[in-house]
């Protein structure tokens, strides 16, 4: 098992992956410069969250037109399992790679705060430990992660069981309170129509060792390492 | 060839900003101001003598890099050529 965690210029939440992968997970690592092309032997690319080009232009705008994008959609085709936390959603949006797009949150402010969030379907590959309706907290922290999508979009994925992680309130009811930065269907993260692709706003690895606080995305990365028997 | 192009965020998606901008306009006084949307200006310069087809390489750049459709919609405006939408 390797994972490949990206740089692009401006990220600034590889170190976090780094660190919870090799030194809690031990798990095997590679960093992948944006502009590699190489990405043979991984099991798992990881788009990190951070600030990609200075958000310049609108957020993962630059940042998707990397040469490793390239692979990253050719390794993706072939099943291999893409994580995009943050601005790595962002970017997956950008590319296409998941449908909508996060828009400016509705208050305007980058927030930075602990969320709850309702886990909602345990059928993809990095939700297999989770138990769906269960809620967790996770920390967000972004300016954009308003997710928007047109109306027949929304419908796809609320129908093809596509969403996989809500806002919602501390007993998992779905409170425009608690729907901070205002998406749409309260929507934190969604997967592909393939289910081997996941795109959300709050920051995993940043709970997983117990010394911050909370270990609630620990099981995401053990769901996806299959480090843990189901 | 100087070519403008307008990046407007699409009529049914929400613009926070512009509804910030509408409130403090109407806090100042400003009460004919009904309603308020932000949007991106962004300036090209081309040289003309190495485009073959400006007007399609302008609609390019602007599809695939200066805005994203899911949200926005763009409109060109070409100096000399006149205005596109």
């Amino acid at each position: 098992m390797t994972v490949g965690i990206i740089i692009f210029p401006g990220s600034n939440c590889d170190y976090d992956c780094y660190y919870v992968l090799k030194r809690i997970l031990g798990v095997s690592v590679r960093y992948l410069w944006h502009k590699d092309t190489d990405v043979s032997g991984l099991d798992l690319i990881i788009l990190p969250g951070g600030f990609s080009y200075g958000d310049y232009l609108r957020t993962g705008a630059i940042a998707k037109f990397s040469p490793i994008m390239t692979e990253v959609k050719r390794f993706a085709d072939r099943g291999g399992k893409v994580l995009g936390i943050c601005n790595g959603f962002q970017i997956l949006a950008e590319t296409g790679m998941l449908p909508g797009a996060l828009i400016r949150n509705k208050t305007l402010r980058f927030i930075c705060r602990e969320v709850y969030l309702r886990v909602e379907t345990d059928q993809t590959p990095f939700t297999k430990l989770y138990v769906p309706g269960e809620v967790i907290q996770l920390p967000i922290a972004h300016t954009d992660g308003n997710y928007y999508a047109d109306s027949d979009t929304l419908k796809e994925l609320e129908e093809q069981g596509r969403i996989v992680f809500r806002y919602s309130d501390p007993f998992g009811n779905l409170d425009e309170e608690y729907n901070f930065n205002g998406s749409l269907n309260h929507i934190a993260g969604i997967v592909n129509q393939g289910r081997n692709i996941l795109g959300l706003m709050p920051h995993p690895e940043r709970r997983v060792d117990p010394i911050v606080g909370g270990i609630d995305g620990a099981r995401l990365f053990e769901s996806i390492l299959e480090l843990v028997a189901v | 060839m100087k070519a403008t192009v307008l990046v407007r965020l699409k009529a049914d998606i929400l613009d926070p900003q512009g509804k910030a901008v509408l409130g403090i306009l109407q806090n100042l006084g400003y009460t004919g101001v009904r309603n308020v949307r932000v949007g991106k200006l962004i300036e090209i310069e081309l040289d003309d003598s190495r485009q073959e087809h400006p007007e399609s390489q302008l609609q390019d750049m602007a599809t695939k890099v200066l805005s994203n459709p899911v949200i926005e919609s763009v409109e060109l405006k070409l100096d000399d050529a006149g205005v596109r939408k």
